[in-house]
């Protein structure tokens, strides 16, 4: 089968992959580099729960053609935590303020949330409900994410 | 009462930090070495014959390892009422039929595979609406029941007929009578993680099943019955469950796609993986039951509920799984939702070619509180009260026992109402009828286990080690509701140990004890007056080797101080005090004595003992574990649907106000308050959870979502055409929570898992009512409706 060979960053290594043109990122995250956080919950970029993020932006990894992501730098939930296994106060909010039911929207929403944070550290409530719109979660009904987020930038704000 | 270290408090989910970081393995990460995929060749047509299967092209496709039609496996009936089996031969009734079935070496080859397969039908006439197929000349979905004996109707045979009092009695009672007819239709569950499933065999033909089921002995003895069958008899099965991405219902029946992963699995004698995808979803799971009421309700002059008289027809689609099963909830709240003394209820489930339905969070109760409720405020209307006094009047109460049988137990609705009422400022705010309006209802639901199975039991077993550790090993399951948060809590303040300290391992059936299912709203209560009884015994059991250890251990350390200081003064002890396991108690993993806590030499840390206990020597050494079996002292429905199925009920009203623009038809929901009776919050961050979860659903079945079926095919199997509420719609939803110390309830608990979504679309319509002066007895309540509703109502007025 023919494969392209591509180059990235991701989660702060370098890597390369070699796979079938025709891969989305996602599945080339999930099937070559094992990494299963980022989850398929459609598959045609309508639920966000392979949100990760790319040289920034929040991206639907599912409709994201592997090799768009040549020289990129890409950030997935595996990746939110410290290299010593600190949790991203994003992951503690999330835990503590009970933003996590079932979990499968989970690290796309972190995602979601992480984009959103590094470009605008103290967004207002519309702001995060904005920026989750493309994360759909069947269990929370959105309320204690948001909490979440907001309690993140909390802790973030009194860290700095 | 006493002060409870951690019951009450909203502890975090720590126990489940994999889920933040994406190391929680689901059934789509899971993968066995040598995994073959499964994919599922579905029918073309809503009703037709199969004339001829041609699998050839896909057989010699490269990496397929399989390929089977229903002539290549045994002949096998299987689902509640025995109606289909797994692979169709003859005959296709419902786009979503399976007629072949491929295992590859990769998901996309399977299904590559399954488009090469010819299938040639013969189409039949089908039947689409359940009012249609009950005339005389509907063709006929099945031509034969599931012992081979031909049948001449479309109507299930199933006696749903509730009767209570005397409708005619009460009806002459009535000063005031109303009648409605209510339609519900098909949702999705839309659980976020898809269906799925790993089949796989030993080489002694004995099974593991990774999937997501919630009721996994159930699952375990439906798939024995069906080894049986096809000859496997010696065989056994265990199901493992993976962390699951949400339940909803889905997870409650055995699904085709296992038994077809069984079958590719045993042909392949490898393990075979199916997993869903979005598109199959929508078009191939049973979605919530659909269902459509006459509702006829009347009361006296001073608005005491006279009677309540209603029929409805379920569109059962072509199979039968649980959704045909739903009336058996209806009766609840149509027989037991405020005070009324006569009662009829009768339900016909009704065969269609359109999709065949299962449960959904709330099972019958929110299509059948959706009829209820809507016609108390048109009873209410009619008789110039108030709907909310209304309610009042007929509110539920302690002690009550309703034309069902059921006991009520602790009942928080007068509360609830109140409180919603209040919270709503309902008198200022009601019968302006300007664009913006309130509206409530209210809810009963089993809330103490639910007796549907002859047994509603669950195993719990505990073991606490030499380090400290508590291994719990509950025979439930855990699909995001928080469990293994709220049963460490449980068992932490039981035992005296931190929530830290304990482990609990759900969904598998050969670790667990049984569990009749992580259903109705259950599992706290049952699992956690498991727990309770299980804490009781290994309490006991670790205060026994106390009473033996403590002194040995207290000798010892005197001993060591005495070496390290020869001028250690032997402390004056009396022994007496701890002679019993009754002088001891647990608090923070610390032993000490009742009647003297502060004695350093009487508290030692429970694994210090446990050591001792079991490093002794030849012949001595012991170890702490217990089991508990819970199976609560409730009543089977009888034939007559009577009998108290649950220990206790849970009671809540849910209040809105809406605005409605009359140019768009939208309806904007400016402020939702759940108020819930949940005898108490063992962790009230986690029973928020729970209603802003339940409540989001129930405004989706309110207003926006729904499955479009044209002649049997879904058309909207995907996010952007089936519109479940995202984070951008923002619902003010205040979750009030009433405590009403529930005295079956582990520490007063009562379940919370279904009712948030159950009372959310009746208030809705209520509320929509009150703004405009239209009622959308039609779910859901979507802008077209709205308009058109107005519009007539225009009409009528000129
Ligand atoms: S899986 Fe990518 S958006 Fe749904
Ligand atoms: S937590 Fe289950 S889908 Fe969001």
């Amino acid at each position: 089968m023919e494969k392209i060979t591509v180059s990235f960053i991701l989660n702060g290594d370098e890597v390369t992959a070699e796979v079938p043109p025709s891969w989305s990122l996602l599945k080339t995250l999930r099937e070559y580099f094992e990494l299963t956080g980022p989850k398929e919950g459609c598959g045609v970029g309508e639920c966000g729960a392979c949100t990760v993020v790319i040289d920034g932006k929040a991206v639907n990894s599912c409709i994201y053609p592997v090799a768009e992501v040549e020289g990129k730098s890409v950030l997935t939930v595996e990746g939110l935590a410290g290299t010593d296994g600190t949790l991203h106060p994003l992951q503690r909010a999330f835990i503590e303020n009970n933003g996590v039911q079932c979990g499968f929207c989970t690290s796309g929403m972190l995602m979601s949330a992480k984009a959103l944070l590094d470009e605008n550290p103290e967004p207002t409530e519309d702001e995060i409900r904005t920026s989750l719109a493309g994360n759909l979660c069947r269990c929370t009904g959105y309320v204690q994410i948001v909490e979440s987020v907001q309690k993140a930038v909390k802790m973030m704000k009194e860290k700095s | 009462m006493s002060e409870y270290l951690y019951v009450g408090k909203s502890i975090p989910r720590t126990a489940e930090v994999d889920k933040v970081t994406g190391r929680a393995i689901y059934i789509n990460d899971l993968k066995r070495p040598g995994m073959l995929y499964g994919k599922i060749k579905y029918s073309e047509y809503a009703h037709a014959r199969i004339k001829h299967i041609d699998t050839s092209k896909a057989k010699k496709l490269p990496g397929v390892r399989a390929v089977l039609t229903g002539c290549d496996i045994p002949d096998v009936r299987v689902g509640f009422l025995k109606d289909q089996t797994v692979l169709k031969r003859d005959k296709v009734r419902q786009f979503r039929d399976e007629v072949a079935a491929v295992a590859a070496i990769s998901p996309e080859i399977a299904q590559e595979a399954c488009d090469l397969i010819e299938v040639e039908y013969e189409e039949l006439p089908g039947v689409f609406d359940p009012f249609e197929a009950m005339k005389e000349d509907a063709p006929l979905i099945h031509e034969v029941d599931a012992r081979g004996r031909p049948v001449s109707s479309n109507i299930l045979p199933l006696p749903w007929r509730f009767s209570a009092g005397d409708i005619e009695a009460g009806r002459a009672a009535s000063a005031h009578v109303v009648t409605d007819t209510v339609r519900t239709t098909w949702v999705n569950q839309c659980c976020m993680g898809t269906s799925g499933c790993i089949a796989e065999f030993d080489m002694n033909n004995n099974l593991t099943l990774y999937n997501q089921a919630n009721v996994i002995f159930w699952d375990k003895r439906r798939i024995m019955e069906y080894f049986a069958q096809i000859g496997l008899k010696n065989s056994k099965v265990r199901i493992i469950n993976p962390v699951v991405g949400g339940s909803f219902g889905t997870k409650l029946d055995t699904d085709i796609y296992e038994f077809i992963a069984i079958q590719l699995a045993l042909k392949t004698r490898r393990p075979v993986k199916i997993l869903f995808t979005r598109e199959e979803e929508f078009r191939a799971l049973p979605p919530r039951q659909p269902a459509v009421f006459e509702i006829e309700q009347g009361c006296d002059k001073e608005g005491h509920l006279t009677f309540r008289n209603v029929k409805a027809v379920l569109d059962n689609g072509a199979y039968t799984s649980w959704g045909a099963t739903t009336p058996s909830v209806m009766m609840m709240p149509i027989s037991s939702l405020y005070r009324v003394p006569n009662v009829f209820f009768e339900a016909k489930c009704v065969y269609t070619n359109n999709i065949y339905c299962q449960a959904m969070r709330g099972y019958g109760n929110p299509q059948a509180t959706f009829a209820v409720e809507v016609s108390m405020d048109h009873l209410a209307e009619e008789a110039g009260i108030d709907p909310a006094e209304l309610r009042l009047i007929n509110c539920n109460h302690s002690g009550d026992e309703t034309p069902m049988r059921l006991k009520i137990t602790s009942c928080g609705l007068e509360e609830c109402i109140r409180g919603v009422k209040e919270k709503l400022d309902w008198d200022k705010k009601r019968g302006k009828h300007k664009g913006r309006g309130v509206g409530m209802a209210s809810l009963i639901h089993v809330a103490g286990g639910a007796r549907v199975y002859k047994s509603d039991g669950h195993g719990m077993m505990i073991k606490v080690d030499e380090h400290g550790h508590v291994d719990v090993m509950s025979g439930g399951t855990d699909q995001g509701q928080g469990s293994p948060t709220v049963l460490a809590q449980i068992i932490a303040e039981a035992l005296g140990f931190r929530p830290d300290d304990i482990t609990l391992t759900f969904g598998d059936t050969a670790l667990g004890l049984w569990d009749a299912g992580t259903h109705a709203s259950r599992h706290t209560f049952i699992a956690g007056n498991a727990a309770l009884r299980a804490c009781e015994k290994v309490k006991r059991q670790i205060l026994e080797l106390a009473v033996e250890e403590i002194p040995k251990l207290v000798k010892h350390q005197i001993k060591r101080k005495k070496r390290k200081d020869p001028d250690f003064k032997e402390p004056d002890l009396d022994f007496s005090l701890i002679a019993n396991p009754e002088d001891l108690d647990i608090k923070d993993r610390i032993i000490f004595c009742k009647k003297d806590p502060e004695n350093p030499y009487f508290r030692t840390e429970v694994s210090n003992v446990l050591r001792e206990a079991l490093h002794v020597g030849t012949g001595q050494s012991r170890v702490v574990a217990a089991e508990a079996f819970y199976d609560p002292p409730t009543e089977m429905l009888d034939r007559e649907f009577k009998g108290n199925l649950s220990c206790t009920y849970a009671f809540g009203t849910t209040g809105v106000e809406v605005e409605v623009d009359k140019k768009t038809g939208e309806v904007k929901i400016l402020q939702l308050y759940a108020a819930h009776d949940v005898g108490k919050a063992i962790n009230p961050t986690l029973i928020k959870g729970q209603i802003y979860g339940a409540g989001y659903i129930g405004v989706g079945y309110g207003l926006t979502e729904e499955m479009k079926l044209e002649k049997g095919k879904v058309m909207n199997p995907n996010f952007l055409d089936y519109k479940m509420l995202t984070a951008k719609d923002k619902i003010p939803v205040t979750p009030m929570i009433i405590e009403t110390d529930e005295k079956d309830g582990p520490f007063g608990a009562k379940g919370i898992g279904e009712p948030g979504l159950v009372p959310t679309a009746p208030a809705i319509a209520n509320a929509v009512y009150d703004a405009v002066g239209v009622w959308i007895k039609d779910l859901p309540i979507t802008p077209e409706k709205v308009l058109q509703a107005l519009k007539e109502k225009r009409e009528k007025e000129k």
